[in-house]
């Protein structure tokens, strides 16, 4: 069998879940051996390739970028994991969901707490616009996994990684396993 | 008057006062359980204890069910299961349960029967509701967020503090709890601080100022301790 085509998406997350997935240490190694890294925030591609086997997707679904690539990556790839908390939940993403619309806390940010010239970032291209609702992955497109947890910690990475390598669907069973936040 | 009823197959004797929770606690039957709380009456609220009775084709909770002659209870079947998980993830749904910036993370009821039912994402639509979080109280703290409305701080307060200054107000997805007549809890005059409806608390809607994410350790078994100590009038003087 070839190598796994292998990619990984940041999305509205704080790059925790990639972090604890860096915490697999000498074990990157051993996954460097049997996937190709296709797409990654680690890695410098600009584009969301196809054909790809297996999409970690972190982070919720917070803006029209998130919104468009979300869809290209359900497109081009034949597993999508949802990769920590923001991802299956919406988790610390989504506290903005019950303050209202997009509005609210862009002027909060931009405007409110500002003394000099506030205002909301607005060229087109400059920043994403916000979409209203925060949405975990599974709320707009379909999802194959979850792996729960804020981070998921490198054990549970490891153990979802390892089964998908051998082509077996993980164990997603006990606190080990399953645990939020 | 003892009964002798099977659960899951399995020939068991009980008194006859006893409820299905109670006799397949004595029998070491494992029945999940959210809103009972031992040393609180029980109100069969959350529905996690359903199980399946023989010659009822409803599901009745095993807290307020007592127990009959020839009983035939099965507790974890493939509808219970599946019944469950639905009822955690509704009551995840319906409020802003954010584990990772929780006080009760790690020691959370809600969360440890999440990995229990073997939840791994939620199939429903998060409500997201804007709720508040009322530190009037000079020690304690309540988050709307986070509460499940299982009532056991409402028992706790009326059946152990005889205070009563906790109850519900509103209906369904739009309940509250609330302390008096839905003053502040700071502001209650009937409120004794006794602090036995934060022990109660089985998420992190109820925890003591200062706790931040995960230190808010709960004691819930000390409120059954105290009841029986109580009723026995054994105390350590």
């Amino acid at each position: 069998m070839g190598k796994l085509r292998f990619a990984s998406v940041w999305m509205g997350g704080c790059s925790g879940c990639h972090m604890s997935f860096l915490d697999l240490d000498e074990w990157l190694f051993d996954l460097a051996e049997a996937v190709e890294v296709v797409y990654s925030p680690v890695a410098d591609i600009k584009t969301f390739p196809e054909n790809v086997d297996v999409t970690l997707v972190e982070g919720a679904i917070a803006n029209q970028d998130h919104l468009e690539l979300i869809h290209t990556i359900r497109k081009n790839s034949r597993l999508v994991v949802s990769f920590g908390d923001c991802a299956v939940t919406g988790n610390v993403t989504a506290m903005r969901n019950p303050l209202g619309g997009a509005d609210v806390v862009l002027d909060r940010a931009y405007q409110d707490a500002q003394l000099l010239r506030p205002q909301v970032p607005h060229d087109d291209g400059i920043v994403p616009p916000l979409i209203d609702r925060v949405l975990p992955v599974h709320a707009v497109i379909p999802v194959d996994l979850y792996i729960p947890g804020c981070p998921p910690p490198a054990k549970r990475i490891r153990a979802v990684l390892q089964a998908l390598i051998e082509g077996k669907p993980p164990e997603m069973i006990g606190r080990e396993m399953l645990k939020f936040g | 008057m003892p009964r002798t009823l099977t659960i899951n197959g399995q020939e068991i004797s009980a008194r006859s006062d006893q409820t299905i929770l109670e006799a397949a606690r004595d029998a070491r039957i494992p029945i999940p359980v959210l809103c009972h709380l031992d040393g609180l009456t029980d109100v069969g609220a959350c529905r996690m204890c359903l199980v399946e009775v023989a010659g009822s084709n409803k599901l009745l909770p095993a807290c307020t069910t007592r127990v009959q002659e020839g009983m035939e209870v099965r507790t974890d079947t493939e509808r219970l299961r599946a019944y469950r998980r639905q009822i955690i993830e509704l009551l995840f749904a319906e409020r802003n349960h954010v584990c990772a910036v929780c006080v009760a993370n790690g020691h959370c009821e809600l969360q440890n029967l999440g990995i229990e039912v073997g939840m791994e994402h939620v199939r429903y639509d998060y409500l997201f509701p804007k709720l508040g979080v009322d530190l009037s109280h000079e020690r304690f703290g309540m988050d709307h967020n986070r509460c499940i409305l299982c009532t056991r701080c409402v028992r706790a307060c009326d059946q152990l503090e005889g205070a009563h200054t906790i109850d519900v107000m509103g209906r369904g997805a739009k309940s509250l709890i609330i302390h008096d007549m839905n003053v502040p809890w700071g502001e209650s005059i009937t409120c004794t601080s006794c602090g036995k409806c934060v022990m109660a608390c089985p998420t992190g809607a109820l925890f003591k100022q200062g706790s931040t994410v995960a230190e808010m350790v709960h004691d819930a078994e000390k409120l059954a301790f105290l009841k029986a100590a109580r009723e026995r009038k054994v105390w350590n003087v």
